[in-house]
């Protein structure tokens, strides 16, 4: 039997709305389904490394100056109070035993969920492969979705 | 109910408890008999939603002062 499709379009770079993806995406990779998770516009910062510049021209290394990746830095999208949000909100986590996002990466890993990065952002920001973490499985544009979505079960955009 | 292997989820919150029933039934024989154990409430629903997802046979829940032992049996 073919297995059920799940995608989700992970658009926001918002920790607490990539939590959400993350946790309906390994819970329906654990149900059985066959899960992709695209990462697009500010949701590509959850597949960069931590690096300080990226970037080939001057405006696009100022641009990635500010707007920093990392899954374990992404900011809240409400009361991010310059990062203290975030810090206490890992706090709050941590003591419920909730994974955080670079834990739950690891389990969608492990559950044979597919990582694929976009490719228009991808080149309007001037990032290169080497920006990006090894755990991508692919790059990909938006027909390549929306070719999943018309297969698809259930598809989300967060 | 006499379980074949023992799951202890306590003090973990959704999604982890069915995403370590998920992977812990990889290693499980068919017939054998999984016990979860949880504190998490939303597992009355979850776990019954995760068998017929994946067509395993959902035995029952015994729930004691926010305890609970959910008994699942892996079909295929």
């Amino acid at each position: 039997m073919e297995k059920d499709k799940f995608n989700i379009v992970v658009f926001s770079g918002d920790m607490d709305k990539v939590l959400a993806a993350f946790i309906l995406a390994t819970t329906s990779a654990a149900m059985g389904m066959e899960v992709k998770m695209f990462f697009t516009f500010w949701g590509l910062n959850v597949l960069r490394k931590k690096k300080f510049l990226a970037g080939k021209s001057l405006l696009q290394k100022m641009m990635n100056f500010m707007n920093r990746g990392g899954a374990d830095r992404l900011p809240l999208s409400r009361f991010n109070m310059l990062g203290a949000g975030p810090a206490l909100m890992k706090v709050l986590m941590r003591q419920s035993k909730v994974p955080d996002v670079p834990e739950l990466l690891k389990i969608a890993k492990s559950l044979g969920v597919k990582l694929i990065a976009c490719t228009t952002t991808f080149s309007f920001m001037g990032f290169s492969k080497e920006d990006f973490i090894e755990e991508v499985d692919s790059y990909a544009g938006a027909a390549t979705f929306l070719g999943e979505v018309r297969e698809g079960k259930i598809s989300y955009f967060i | 109910m006499n379980p074949d292997v023992t799951l202890d989820c306590y003090g973990l919150l959704c999604p982890m408890p069915i995403i370590k029933t998920a992977e812990k039934f990889k290693e499980l024989k068919i017939g054998q008999v999984l016990e979860v154990l949880s504190t998490d409430e939303g597992i009355k629903t979850d776990m019954p939603a995760w068998c017929q997802a994946t067509e395993q046979e959902f035995l029952g829940i015994e729930e004691k002062g926010g305890e609970y032992r959910v008994f699942v049996k892996k079909l295929k």
